[in-house]
């Protein structure tokens, strides 16, 4: 009696639970799952051959390649920027360190309609450097070095973030004994440091990566639209969607969807990976000292 | 071991890795920032306040606002469905499931934008058999609301997830034997735990929401006071050379942007403190 008691009091009841489930599941499926088929269902409407034509389009291919560009320029900077960052934060005491932390989340906060105005602001014909700008004859705006600026501004938290933490988990035990066995700075990091990180640095990168490949809103406003040149692929669907060319929109739509699905994939392997990772590091110490 | 880091710091690099961090956040995001703030303050406050006081503007606000602050809601509610059942309750395709939760951050918001856009239109998937109920989605403004819907949906889930795991079930046992109904256990019991991360969750969404463009402007329509929202306005004062105008609007959205931080700092802390409360409370017994 008091055992069934229990079960009913800590789980829900069998109705409730069909219900709770239904209720859920439902709710994905017409927020999720019903729009992923779409993208694929529309771009293939017109049957593979248009698909197909759609996407050797020099315009789409071209975009194609601009957003590999960018994303190929922006990515070693934000790694950078992380590692740098996560470092001085974890492993390190400072005056100011959770205002950094904070500020390093800023860019997740600002609307991306306003990151693109910022940097219209600076470097556009009216702003800031504009007139210096112009006058060297140096193209920032409506250009692949502010398409690249405001994706370097959207994308900046994604590394350092999954670095942080994993960092202060880390401790520094580590790398103080590489240090006293007379390691260099360098020797350190790359022995010790970058196999801790590995996982969580793939994590942040494929995280950056998906973003930067899709940010719309920012490159919007400073890319200028210029087919051929200045179009990355979510503005080519932008592009393509206002003219009524629902195949094409949706080919290069799917090509995103298809980056989305791979870094999804991807994402869940790494996030795998680190929880089995973070198992090994917490019976690490017991299987050392039972080897001989 | 002397280091140059001072005494007792053993470790190398922190001036080389604070410099470069401090370095590239100064010259990427503050001051691209400050320099908004900046152009905005050439601006008389008068003026300033009759751009961002505009009627156009004032709607645009009801809107992003209204539509952003339903969409969090819903996805409040649907959101600790979901994360209930992918933690407690096991079917087939759970993982899956699971992992395209995270399908409106890693898809592109503009492939969103006209998915959703082609799924809720009169002749779409959705929208023919909701538009001769007199339900128009799409291009109008309950369109905004199924964007900003589809844009917050992980956060809920992925910020309650965690604690959901976390949840001992020697207290939902105890509670059990102690005589609670199921629903009193829930409301009594769990509720409290959950509440800082359900807030957390809602205000994420909330502050993602309003800032949120690419997925918008293909399903809402777009028409002024009516179905704009603020970031399209600076848009479009943009592309009329209102430059001073967009300006002004930008620094309304920073400022809200800031405050959506804080709030989510502050509800961190507590979820914080509260489970750190918590942790100390059972060590004690």
């Amino acid at each position: 009696m008091s055992a069934a008691a229990g079960r009913r009091a800590t789980t829900e009841p069998t109705w409730l639970r069909h219900v709770l489930l239904a209720v859920g599941l439902g709710f994905l499926f017409f927020f999720l799952l019903l729009p992923l088929l779409a993208v694929f269902a529309e771009a293939f409407a017109a049957g593979g051959r248009a698909y197909l034509e759609a996407l050797q389009d020099r315009d789409a291919r071209s975009a194609i390649a601009l957003t590999l560009l960018v994303a190929l320029l922006v990515l070693p900077l934000n790694i950078g920027f992380g590692v740098a960052a996560a470092w001085a934060i974890a492993k390190f005491e400072f005056r100011g360190k959770s205002l950094l932390i904070t500020l390093i989340d800023l860019p997740f906060a600002v609307s991306p309609v306003v990151v693109g105005l910022v940097f219209l602001l600076i470097f556009g014909a009216q702003g800031l450097f504009g007139p210096w700008l112009a006058a060297n004859d140096i193209k920032v705006v409506f250009a692949l070095p502010a398409i690249v600026l405001v994706t370097m501004f959207i994308t900046l938290p994604f590394v350092a973030r999954e670095l942080i933490p994993l960092m202060q988990a880390q401790g520094k035990e580590e790398e103080e004994a590489a240090i006293s066995l007379g390691a260099t700075g360098w020797q350190m990091f790359r022995r010790v440091t970058l196999p801790n990180i590995r996982w969580g640095l793939l994590y942040g990168v494929i995280l950056a990566n998906a973003r930067a490949m899709g940010e719309f809103g920012a490159v919007s406003v400073v890319s200028g639209h210029i087919r051929g040149e200045t179009n990355t692929l979510p503005l080519h669907v932008e592009i393509l969607y206002n003219e009524y060319n629902a195949v094409g929109a949706f080919a290069s739509a799917s090509v995103l969807a298809l980056l989305a699905l791979v870094t999804l994939v991807a994402k869940t392997v790494v996030e795998w990976r680190m929880r089995r990772e973070m198992r090994m590091l917490s019976s690490a110490p017991a299987a050392e000292n039972a080897a001989p | 071991m002397r280091s140059p880091n001072g005494p007792g710091q053993l470790l190398p690099g922190f001036r080389l890795s604070l410099g470069c961090a401090v370095v590239y956040l100064s010259l990427l995001v503050l001051l691209p920032l400050s320099g908004l703030v900046f152009k905005a303050s050439q601006l008389s406050l008068a003026a300033f306040w009759e751009i961002a006081s505009g009627e156009r503007a004032l709607a645009s606000y009801r809107v992003t606002f209204g539509a952003s602050l339903l969409a969090a809601s819903i996805n409040t509610v649907f959101g600790l469905i979901v994360a209930w059942v992918l933690v407690r309750y096991s079917f087939p395709g759970k993982r899956v499931i699971d992992a395209l939760v995270d399908l409106p951050f890693a898809l592109p918001t503009a492939v969103a934008g006209i998915t959703l856009a082609t799924l809720y239109a009169g002749n779409g998937w959705i929208g023919r058999y909701l538009e001769p109920l007199g339900f128009k989605i799409a291009f109008a403004p309950p369109g905004i609301v199924v964007a900003l819907t589809f844009i917050g949906l992980p956060f809920v889930v992925r910020t309650l997830q965690p604690v959901i795991e976390d949840i001992e079930p020697e207290v939902e046992e105890a509670a059990a034997s102690l005589g609670a109904s199921r629903l009193q256990t829930f409301v009594r019991v769990l509720w409290p735990g959950l509440l800082p991360a359900l807030l957390t969750g809602f205000t994420l969404a909330f502050s993602r929401s309003i800032g949120e463009y690419g997925s918008v402007i293909f399903i809402a329509g777009n028409m002024p006071l009516i179905s704009e929202i603020t970031p399209l306005l600076i848009i479009s004062k943009l592309e009329q050379y209102d430059v001073v105008g967009a300006t002004a609007l930008a620094v309304v959205m920073l400022f809200i942007s800031f405050l959506m931080l804080f709030v989510v700092n502050g509800l961190q802390w507590w979820a914080a403190t509260r489970h750190g409360a918590r942790a100390a409370d059972g060590g004690l017994r």
